[in-house]
């Protein structure tokens, strides 16, 4: 292996084909995975080449509404985060965990199936970085001595994951990262999101981003570990490359901090044009109001329908079914994804003990915002907002906490 | 090695496989009825250096799986210091527990294990033991009661509540003059006597309010569906004894035992990690809220 020419820190300017280059050398080691449109959203697949990244397409979104719209002077990333998250990566929806053989009558536990090839996931955000620091806690707890486990496949995929993160220089109605230090700064050494590249890109783009670009297309790129800078040695060998000047490093390090003020600047109140979440003290907040009316209500437009689990880039609950042959003599365990707004979540002896809309929507929320910091020492919210998106009668989480938090009930003392 | 008895530290399944999810093949080795509908199972792991490694402690559970049928957590009822022999006290009531019910002596069966947080039965030591058990949450209670046998003067007195819907519920009524030749007090109770019964009629509730108590320290640990056990530890109240000198192990649904399916959940809590067996002050509100 040559001498790594650039290091960890170095920035380099990368011209727009060299996002063509960038696919071709991490597909050489890697699966690679970016944003690109399809059944009418920006989703992450498999990228064979930068013509499959959604350049020219903006997305519009709101509670229950996501569209779509060409717009010539949109870059490859000037969308903000569709469904998809790496959640569907790292975690993906179904996976074999166990396959089991019976040979003459006796079943045995079979070897796991072999690795598959490590992923690179291009164009990662703020939120989708920090979302991706909570599923860490979830899957690589390790062993405490309290009992709890590290998920070895998560742990693989994790280990030889690339990561090409971009800052976003629009907000969609639904976003609020701004408010639960998620972003919308891609890298945070001090939020510990970190990137193999990250890149800012510095072109023209759309009329409703906060950051002027100006100039030719160009992404400022930052490289953030030594696998990043050997990929960016191997672009340089057929393109030319050149170290950021200062003028480029200082408008890619505003881009995050005009985005961030602009988000604080247009908050409405609870579905006004931005969105915020009050975190403080929001733990004993939900678990001191178990019995809030306010469940009631928001059961009655809640349609139990999962989407908000399913697109969640951190909900991790998941159940596992039987998957035989035709024989009867394999079967394999799926895992796959869970939703604690279905039944079969809590179901014991038949019944489910969540058997109520409300009680179910109370688990998900007092969950995300409160039984998580039990857990995992952190909120399992990222302010990414697809909840409220993909919700298909446009609940906002952010709303609920809202309602909650102006009528509170009289204190029972009831937080566990 | 076994743990060292009446241990409140608990073994963990890590020290048999790094993936959470491997099993190992157990070898049914003896099938008692007991209860109606309710069978006994004892398990042999069938890899001897697994064997030699399980330890488990009092109140812990295993995952029980059977290929293409499923899995389900089920406490540990045998005496922790022969974890070579692993009992399990099943009702056949779904889909894995009745296909359990179908194996012969011989069969193979998976399982993977210990989990979760036994009885505190360290922290009790040099005080009273009152177990109170509802039909099949005996079988919860079992390997403390054998533990705590074994070291019987570590305890002054001890204490086994019992009660079941009839004469027949009844979870081990072979093993009571054992036990309380070893110094443990039996106390049955039923709510619907037939014509041979002799012994108190009603609730365990009742046999708890008229328990003769001492002026020491106490620990109450309690098993069975959750509206008994809340009266279980009104009826405590009652008697002196504060949320925290009552246990109860509470039941949920259970997939992967390690806090990262998110099934069991109650509250903050994972049910696998953070219980079965818990502090009653630390869910004493939760349990008063419906549907959680």
């Amino acid at each position: 292996m040559p001498t790594p020419v650039r290091q960890i820190g170095d920035r380099v300017i990368l011209a727009p084909e060299a996002l063509q280059r960038l696919i071709e050398v991490l597909a050489l080691e890697y699966r690679v995975i970016g944003p690109t449109v399809a059944d009418g959203a920006v989703v992450l697949r498999d990228l064979a080449s930068a013509d499959d990244l959604p350049t020219g397409w903006i997305d519009e979104q709101e509670g229950g509404h996501y569209r779509l719209h060409r717009d010539e002077s949109a870059g490859p990333f000037d969308h903000v985060v569709g469904p998809h998250s790496l959640k569907n990566f790292l975690f993906p929806p179904r996976e074999p965990i166990a396959r089991f053989e019976r040979v003459a009558g006796v079943w045995e536990e079979c070897a796991p199936a072999a690795p598959e090839r490590p992923l690179a996931v291009i164009g990662m955000r703020g939120c989708d970085l920090a979302a991706l620091a909570i599923q860490d806690r979830v899957f690589l707890r390790g062993d405490s001595g309290e009992g709890e486990a590290i998920d070895p496949a998560y742990q693989r995929r994790r280990n030889g994951l690339f990561l090409v993160a971009v800052d976003c220089r629009r907000a969609a109605a639904t976003c609020f990262c701004h408010s639960t230090g998620s972003g919308p700064a891609a890298c945070s050494a001090s939020a510990g999101r970190q990137a193999d590249l990250a890149l800012v890109d510095l072109g023209p783009g759309p009329t409703d981003r906060v950051a002027p670009g100006g100039g030719p297309r160009r992404y400022e790129c930052r490289i953030g570990s030594a696998r990043g800078a050997a990929v960016i040695d191997a672009i340089a060998a057929d393109l030319p490359l050149w170290p950021s000047p200062p003028e480029d490093v200082a408008a890619a390090e505003r881009v995050p901090v005009d985005l961030e003020r602009a988000m604080w600047a247009r908050e409405g109140s609870g579905g006004g044009p931005g969105r915020s979440l009050d975190m403080e003290n929001i733990r004993d907040l939900l678990y001191s109001n178990l019995e809030h009316p306010r469940w009631l209500e928001v059961a009655d437009r809640c349609l139990s329908c999962t989407n908000c689990t399913l697109v969640c880039p951190t909900c991790f609950c998941a159940s596992v079914t039987e998957v035989a042959d035709l024989s009867g003599d394999a079967v394999t365990r799926e895992r796959h994804w869970a939703s604690c707004f279905s039944l079969d979540h809590a179901r014991m002896h038949g019944t489910s003990v969540r058997h109520t809309t409300a009680s179910r929507y109370r688990q998900w929320l007092t969950h995300k915002l409160g039984g998580w910091i039990d857990q995992f020492g952190t909120s399992g919210c990222t302010g990414c907002g697809r909840c409220i998106t993909w919700c298909p009668v446009g609940i906002d989480l952010t709303a609920e906490v809202a309602a909650i938090r102006e009528t509170p009930a009289p204190s029972t003392g009831g937080v566990p | 090695m076994n743990p060292s008895p009446l241990t409140t530290r608990r073994p963990g399944p890590t020290t048999l496989s790094a993936d959470p999810w491997q099993t190992h093949a157990g070898s049914i080795v003896a099938i008692r009825n007991e209860t109606p509908g309710v069978r006994s199972y004892d398990l042999s792991i069938v890899d001897a250096a697994v064997r030699e490694r399980y330890a488990f402690a009092p109140g812990q559970f295993n995952m029980l799986y059977l290929p293409g049928i499923g899995e389900a957590a089920i406490s540990i009822s045998s005496d922790p210091a022969t974890p070579q022999l692993l009992t399990h006290t099943v009702r056949a009531v779904g889909n894995v527990t009745d296909a359990l019910a179908r194996l012969v002596v011989g069969d193979r069966i998976f399982l993977r294990g210990p989990y979760g947080k036994p009885w505190p039965l360290g922290d009790l030591a040099g005080g009273d033991l009152i177990f109170v058990a509802g039909g099949l949450g005996l079988a919860s209670q079992r390997a403390a009661i054998l533990d705590v046998a074994r070291h019987r003067d570590r305890f002054r007195r001890v204490t086994i509540l019992h009660g079941a819907k009839t004469p027949s519920g009844l979870l081990y009524p072979s093993e009571y003059a054992a036990w309380r030749e070893a110094g443990i007090d039996v106390e049955c109770t039923v709510d619907a006597p037939d014509s041979a019964w002799t012994g108190a009629v009603g609730f365990v509730t009742d046999l708890l309010a008229k328990l003769p108590l001492d002026p020491v320290k106490k620990g109450v640990l309690c098993c069975g569906p959750d509206p008994m056990m809340a009266g279980v530890a009104k009826g405590a109240a009652k008697r002196g004894l504060g949320p925290e000198a009552v246990w109860m192990s509470l039941e949920r649904n259970m997939s992967c035992a390690v806090g990262q399916c998110g099934l069991c959940q109650f509250g903050p809590y994972f049910v696998c990690l953070d219980g079965p067996v818990f502090r009653y002050d630390r869910i004493e509100k939760l349990l008063s809220v419906r549907c959680l």
